[in-house]
């Protein structure tokens, strides 16, 4: 017994795949989805159009693999997944709320002015490595509070 | 050759190879392009990634680490679309893991041994202030893939160039011991710079039809900024060095074939590896 699952048509649904893909986590950062972090370029009736962040990013694969198996639960089966490179992903295409949701989790969000430690929102910081634990992070620390914590790099 | 600096270069050298692959035809001229740019990357990338835990720091570790990610995508990128150009059914995976030394077009900067952290470094920075400029032409070429790679790409290769010459200043204005070792590293590498800058028959063709990049463009600007960095890290540019060439003929230095056993062993031992 073979499970057919529908086949939905994605013309009229652009709302419904926006949400269903909303809904997938990014595999680094997981308080993040990919929509948050401004991975989905564009959803057509026959194609969902992704980008890489970065050149090498491991996760790449992954994410591409997870938006296929939440398409295919959702019965968008017919939908292709395509990678764009241009234009160049930035740090600017990650959404208001995804910057929010960076700054409860721990990780100060991109941006061009002072950074602010997350803990205790000091600007009185320092950077202590420009690489961290993902090729988008960067180790910075705190001197009022001392905590360590991460940077999403401007990019 | 007549865009390199004046040079007791032997003809034997530089010349038509054994090994060389006619490109008379625009789409083997694009896939020897490509095979250059793609290999560059992933040969560098699998000599920093030697460095994986066993960096000076963990920071370090961590720096060499990505920076060799950050290559090994482009090199994907790179050899994906090459193996399309070829159009034998060749990919990116196929085209790392199943090609022979002599089949390799990177230039030799990138297959050097990586030596001290110093040596390292001193070919990071000559490497990427090299690609970095490359890639901002690139950004403009009229193929359009290579135009978004390289646009892609030179965000990550601005980094690496700043990072790397910040370590050039650091070591050579540093201790007697750092600046020894800094001066050492440059030495080694500088030899294989000419290189670069190489204007051959190919990337003059593929350059007139305004898809590649005539590197003899930008090698004052090149030039001036490792001048400005040595005269900051209070080193002598190295002189009087006999440049050698022949990587993007597929003449190769003994290094390179140690480096490719040890990164082909695997898929060419269990071709159906898969993670």
């Amino acid at each position: 017994m073979v499970k057919q699952l529908a086949h939905v048509p994605v013309k009229g649904h652009e709302e419904g795949v926006w949400q269903i893909l909303a809904a997938v986590p990014d595999p680094e950062i997981p308080v993040l989805s990919v929509v948050d972090l401004g991975i989905v370029r564009a959803v057509e009736p026959d194609r969902v159009l992704i980008t890489p962040t970065y050149t090498g990013c491991p996760a790449t694969q992954v994410i591409e693999r997870d938006i296929r198996a939440a398409l295919d639960a959702a019965g968008f089966r017919h939908v292709r997944i395509e990678t764009a490179l241009s234009p160049p992903w930035t740090t600017d295409w990650i959404t208001a709320e995804g910057r929010e949701k960076l700054h409860a989790y721990g990780i100060a969000p991109p941006g061009r002015g002072a950074v602010h430690c997350p803990q205790c929102g000091s600007a009185h910081t320092q950077e202590v490595s420009r690489f961290g634990s993902t090729p988008c992070k960067a180790l910075w620390r705190c001197r009022d509070c001392a905590e360590p914590f991460d940077l999403f790099k401007c990019h | 050759m007549a865009s390199l600096p004046p040079i007791d270069t032997p003809s034997g050298a530089t010349g038509a190879g054994a090994f060389d692959v006619p490109a008379e035809r625009e789409g083997g001229a694009l896939f020897e392009y490509l095979l250059r740019l793609g290999d560059d990357a992933l040969i560098l990338g699998q000599r920093l990634g030697e460095w994986c835990g066993h960096a000076p720091s963990v920071e370090v570790d961590l720096s060499l680490a990505n920076f060799a990610l950050d290559l090994i995508g482009q090199a994907t990128f790179f050899l994906n679309y090459a193996g399309e150009a070829e159009g034998k059914g060749r990919d990116g995976d196929r085209l790392a893991f199943h090609r022979d030394v002599l089949d390799f077009r990177n230039c030799l900067l990138v297959e050097q041994p990586n030596g001290d952290f110093a040596q390292t470094m001193a070919r990071q920075f000559l490497f990427s202030t090299w690609q970095r400029r490359l890639f901002q032409h690139l950004a403009a070429s009229a193929d359009e893939t290579i135009a978004a790679i390289a646009a892609k790409a030179v965000k990550e290769v601005t980094y690496h160039a700043e990072l790397a010459a910040e370590w050039v200043i650091r070591l050579g204005d540093g201790t007697d011991e750092s600046r020894r070792r800094m001066a050492g590293g440059l030495d080694w590498m500088a030899r294989f710079v000419p290189e670069l800058f190489e204007a051959d028959d190919l990337t003059l063709f593929l350059a007139g039809k305004g898809i590649a990049a005539d590197p003899t463009l930008f090698r004052a600007d090149y030039d001036g900024e490792v001048h400005r960095v040595l005269a900051q890290a209070g080193i002598e540019p190295p002189a009087g060095q006999r440049p050698i060439l022949g990587g993007r003929r597929g003449h190769h230095s003994e290094h390179l074939g140690h480096l490719l056993a040890a990164m082909q062993f695997l898929p060419r031992t269990y071709p159906e590896a898969a993670w």
